[in-house]
């Protein structure tokens, strides 16, 4: 077990970092040689101004007119991604394991918030995966690989929080915690998950198509 | 249609065209597109058709452009068919949706490069296809010849010239300011805007000139899917209006060939910039300088209640929507808006191509217009002002089809109705009768 934890927790995690970050870097560059041949139009009317209204409107909460319309789902998306980035970055536990492997790490939560904001995440994966399900415009939509992704993104979560408050065999459970995640950010460059990167870039676009050619404000 | 039936799929063809389309962005937006839903309530026709959810704009997508590239190109017939229904059938390209994704996905884009890969197999609504040739053959969508065209300017300034003195219409006049392009319903059934455009630029004392050749502002090859074919449509126009020397393109009140000829016809035409030869200026931007400058004054406002339907290709797709507004505040002592408005509003439902698009598609159009009819009812206005022939159109049936009780007008029948005629112009004998 002991001779597990070491290789995921070591090269097998250097070895998903590389891949992650890599795999986004590859995607991006392969993107941009693509659009640099045959999509002018991206190129031909950039405006800072516009990208940076178009994506921040969609970054902040009810932000735009399609958000405000949902306004229940919209505030659930919402806090679904705040605790997806900031409950892994500023963990205490991670933020230790940063310490000890390069010398510093960013600042941390108090373990009883990163308890509720975890237990808060996972509320939101159960009502974003029923909300699937039950609306008809999106089950129409949604294949099987978009709720597996779904599950694969809270699952991390699901077991960091059982490891953490040693339920269930607590070695597996941490074990299974590092596998997860290390799935996931392996999953993220090579799916829809791209998203974390690329959705400053289809935001951007259209800050320029809409906002910047016409002055039509796209959210 | 029915001909290209016959013909078996050439799948070869569709992957090239496919190919050519996979740039960054039609690869990103179909890869990260991520299902949440949000597009459908932007859609009128899912919201008019009790919504089901095949009539989302991800759906749409997802089942026509995302199927093809899946499937590499390799599709039938029958798959091409289903996508007819979508592409055209249940698809205006409206843009509003793209307003409404998190990720800012242009979905009306993926239709109309869907839509190009239904035109190489021969499939494309027969209404838009007979216009084709007309295009191809003489120049417009309605084959009027140069000499028609001649004979009806001719016909229309003289009667223009009883309203007001010394009425002209100039055809090929070089160096002129404002090479004047029209739709060429104009001409074939509705002569009198050519009449009421002269009066309104003969009033404004304006440099105007219609051409000979590439005066059809319209271009139904982009909505049929012949990309080829629209962009030497506008080409025929930008050349004309270089020959010509004139300082800008100016258009009738048409809501697509702005989009044309300023937004999407200069990559067609293969302008790498992306940007017309020369400015291209829309009746609307016109009209309010000659408002606002008093170039054009009005003699009374109109009382009765009045709304203005926003073209999307003359507001959201135009970003024309302010000017619009403020030229019926000068029209106009009783504006009511539509909600929602603006780069908002939602297509009438006559867009991309349906209104030429016939008889077989009217039950759809009308069921779809359902939207649009009850923004129209909600505000009790009596008049709906559009600078937009298919809007025009769509309105007209849409006022019979739910019992809407108003005048569907453009601006320019509205602007001759109520403008001051000043004393110069005014014919000898209405002067002789105020002396």
């Amino acid at each position: 077990m002991d001779g597990l934890y070491v290789f995921l927790t070591g090269p097998a995690l250097w070895i998903t970092f590389i891949i992650f970050i890599g795999g986004l870097i590859l995607r991006l560059a392969y993107l941009f040689g693509l659009s640099r041949e045959r999509d002018r139009v991206f190129y031909n009317h950039m405006s800072f101004s516009w990208a940076m209204k178009s994506i921040l409107h969609w970054l902040i909460p009810w932000g735009s007119v399609s958000l405000r319309l949902q306004p229940v789902f919209s505030l659930v998306f919402f806090v679904f991604h705040v605790c997806l980035l900031g409950v892994p970055l500023f963990l205490l536990a991670h933020n230790m394991l940063w310490e000890e492997a390069f010398g510093f790490g960013l600042w941390s939560l108090p373990d009883v918030w990163a308890d509720i904001l975890t237990v808060i995440l996972i509320g939101c994966a159960i009502f974003l995966f029923v909300r699937r399900l039950v609306r008809l415009e999106v089950r129409i939509l949604t294949t099987l690989w978009d709720y597996t992704v779904l599950v694969l993104t809270t699952l991390p979560f699901v077991t960091g929080f059982l490891a953490y408050h040693q339920q269930g065999p607590y070695e597996v459970m941490l074990l299974l915690h590092v596998v997860f995640a290390e799935i996931l950010l392996i999953v993220i460059p090579f799916s829809k998950l791209g998203h974390i990167i690329l959705f400053f870039f289809t935001r951007a676009f259209i800050g320029f198509e809409m906002g910047g050619r016409r002055g039509a404000r796209p959210w | 249609m029915e001909n290209a039936n016959e013909r078996p799929v050439d799948t070869k063809e569709i992957r090239e065209l496919l190919d050519a389309n996979d740039g960054a962005r039609i690869r990103t937006w179909l890869s990260i597109c991520s299902r949440c839903g949000l597009c459908a309530e932007s859609c009128f026709f899912y919201l008019a058709n009790n919504k089901d959810p095949r009539l989302s704009p991800a759906y749409k997508f997802k089942n026509t452009l995302g199927e093809m590239y899946r499937r590499k190109g390799k599709v039938d017939r029958e798959f091409l068919r289903k996508c007819y229904d979508i592409l055209w059938g249940e698809c205006t390209t409206c843009k509003r949706c793209s307003l409404y994704c998190p990720f800012g996905i242009d979905i009306a884009t993926m239709i109309s490069a869907a839509r190009a890969v239904c035109y190489s197999q021969g499939i494309t609504p027969e209404g838009l296809a007979r216009t084709l040739d007309h295009y191809r053959e003489v120049g417009n969508q309605m084959g009027i010849s140069s000499e028609e065209l001649r004979d009806t300017c001719e016909w229309m300034a003289e009667e223009a010239a009883d309203e007001v003195r010394g009425l002209e219409i100039p055809i090929d006049k070089k160096g002129a300011k404002y090479m004047y392009t029209i739709n060429p319903r104009e001409p074939k059934y509705y002569p009198l805007d050519l009449a009421m455009a002269a009066q309104i630029f003969t009033v404004a004392r304006e440099s105007w000139t219609i051409p000979s050749t590439g005066w059809d502002c319209t271009n139904l090859p982009m909505y049929a899917g012949d990309r080829a074919l629209a962009g030497q449509v506008v080409k025929s126009m930008y050349d004309k209006a270089l020959e010509l020397g004139v300082e800008k393109i100016l258009l009738t009140e048409c809501g697509h060939a702005f989009r044309s000829a300023a937004f999407e016809g200069p990559y067609f035409a293969g302008y790498p910039d992306g940007k017309p030869p020369l400015e291209v200026v829309h009746s609307v931007q016109l009209f309010y300088e000659y408002l606002s400058d008093g170039r054009i004054q009005i003699a009374r406002k109109l009382e009765e209640p009045v709304t203005y339907q926003d073209p999307c290709n003359v507001s959201r797709n135009g970003g024309l929507w302010e000017e619009g507004r403020r030229i019926i505040e000068y029209l106009a002592e009783d504006f009511r808006d539509m909600s929602p408005n603006r780069e908002h509003n939602h297509c009438c439902g006559g867009g991309g191509g349906y209104i030429p698009m016939g008889p077989e598609f009217k039950r759809r159009r009308m069921i779809s217009g359902r939207v649009k009819a009850e923004q129209i009812k909600a505000t009790g206005a009596k008049i709906v002002i559009t600078p937009c022939h298919n809007c025009y159109d769509q309105i007209s049936d849409l006022n019979e089809e739910y019992n809407l009780g108003i005048k569907v007008s453009s601006l320019k029948e509205i602007i001759c109705d109520i403008m001051v005629i000043p004393d110069e112009f005014k014919p000898e004998s209405q002067e002789k009768h105020s002396d």
